[in-house]
């Protein structure tokens, strides 16, 4: 199977954050400090990466703010020609910083929002005084002219705040929000029961996304994440695993996608040792779900093989305890009767109380 | 939307002109996008300069690809607005 060069690259930068969300997509094991890729390493993998096709990179992290070299670190993804995106909390970020940024050329912001007041806000990211600091923050890139996207995170807490998610988009002058239910991974998994939106939530997230689309063509661009398990079509994995994108984890480790570390048979290759192209063209676990070869039934005869690549991985592993099997989300998984019953289960919990992350 | 004689095509601030040397193309690069441009789209892209109206774009274009003005203009148009929808472009009236 051989594949095309990759478009885009996340560059997770480190693990730390000053919140704890309850649905983070880092790993359940994170990584400390002193185990960080260095600033040579890091620009040397943006050097490379442009080498090999990307055009696209997003520093996230934890809260990639946390690193002080951030600024170094865009102005040297730009020089590698790289389109930059930084993928923020904001908190932590001064205005000083702000403009330091700006002027190393940073293209663009991905600011994520908790929830639309300080109340929903403060407790989904477990940090008091957060959302203050993130709003201030927000302003700040407005004032600068920074091209920002509010991305939210919906879930059964906070879903019924998205309208007013979409005005404060308008309001800060966002081109673009990004509105996904949450996706049930790692630490999300371990809230599943305290976060699944009920059916009625995602049949209203659905409509109150397609209203503002049409209401607010031309001002506001909207991406939705629908919810997977309600909708019964699995996620389209990566757009094709080793397809598209490539994740660099905080110690070095390059993965096909951010979760790929919860399939345990998968061996990894670091950035410290391994040149990217190497990785990317050569890899096991590039290679391990290219193609079709390693689909099982009903993927292997389903007209919709290639579209939806028969999900996601990751999801496979944590639900079939077999990355290769069908998402089980799908409807036409074996265990999708399980999952639709654990679902109905999960909407009616009464269970409330967050397992929020931590090192 | 259609556009009109004196509306101003800008390229906004995060989105750029890209050669993409890796796939010898050129790109749009935009936030959480990448856009490959055809010969046409190049073209147009080279004279959205922030400053010359649809008007003046159209007759340019027209005059090089030696093609009906009518015809161009509604292809620039559909072009245009297609990416103004979309954020990728502002118009300035």
């Amino acid at each position: 199977m051989s594949a095309p060069p990759p478009i885009a690259m996340l560059a997770e930068l480190t693990h730390r954050c000053p919140l704890s969300c309850p649905y983070c997509s880092n790993p359940v094991a994170l990584t400390q400090k002193s185990q960080e890729l260095t600033t040579d390493v890091w620009l040397d993998a943006f050097h490379q990466a442009a080498e090999l096709g990307v055009l696209q990179l997003h520093l996230s992290g934890g809260e990639p703010a946390a690193r002080r070299d951030l600024t170094e670190l865009v102005a040297g993804a730009r020089a590698a020609g790289l389109y930059t995106n930084l993928i923020t909390s904001a908190i932590g970020l001064t205005e000083q910083r702000l403009r330091a940024l700006d002027d190393a050329g940073l293209d663009h912001v991905q600011l994520s929002l908790q929830g639309t007041d300080p109340q929903m806000a403060d407790m989904i990211g477990g940090y008091d005084g957060g959302f203050k600091r993130k709003m201030q923050a927000a302003r700040w890139i407005s004032d600068l002219g920074i091209p920002l996207t509010l991305n939210t995170v919906l879930h059964r807490k906070n879903l019924h705040q998205l309208p007013r998610a979409i005005e404060m988009a308008l309001e800060l002058g966002a081109r673009r929000i990004e509105v996904a239910i949450v996706q049930f991974h790692g630490w999300a998994l371990q809230n599943r029961a305290a976060l699944m939106p009920t059916k009625e939530q995602a049949e209203t997230a659905g409509r109150v996304v397609a209203e503002a689309r049409e209401r607010l063509k031309g001002r506001l661009v909207l991406d939705y994440v629908p919810a997977d398990y309600h909708s019964g079509t699995p996620k389209r994995c990566m757009g094709g695993w080793g397809m598209v994108g490539l994740n660099i984890a905080p110690d070095g480790l390059v993965l096909p996608c951010h979760a790929a570390q919860t399939i345990p048979d998968l061996q990894f290759q670091s950035i410290r040792d391994t040149p990217l192209r190497d990785i990317w063209y050569d890899g096991p676990a590039f290679n391990a779900y290219r193609g079709d070869a390693w689909m099982q039934e009903p993927c292997r005869s389903c007209d919709l093989k290639h579209r939806d690549f028969a999900g996601c991985r990751c999801q496979a592993m944590a639900l079939a305890g077999d990355a290769s099997a069908t998402d089980p989300v799908c409807h036409k998984s074996p265990l999708n009767a399980a999952i639709q019953a654990r679902l109905a289960a999960d909407e009616q919990a009464v269970e409330n109380a967050l397992v929020y992350r931590k090192l | 939307m259609t556009l009109e004689a004196n509306d101003v095509p800008v390229m906004p601030r995060g989105v750029r002109l890209h050669f993409d040397k890796v796939r010898d193309r050129w790109v749009l690069l935009a936030p959480e996008r990448t856009i490959s441009l055809d010969e046409i789209a190049l073209a147009i892209h080279r004279e959205i300069d922030g400053i010359r109206n649809f008007e003046a774009i159209v007759a340019r274009l027209a005059e090089t690809y030696e093609a009906p003005t009518a015809e161009i203009a509604e292809d620039v148009s559909a072009y245009i607005a297609g990416l103004a929808d979309r954020r990728f472009l502002d118009i300035a009236r």
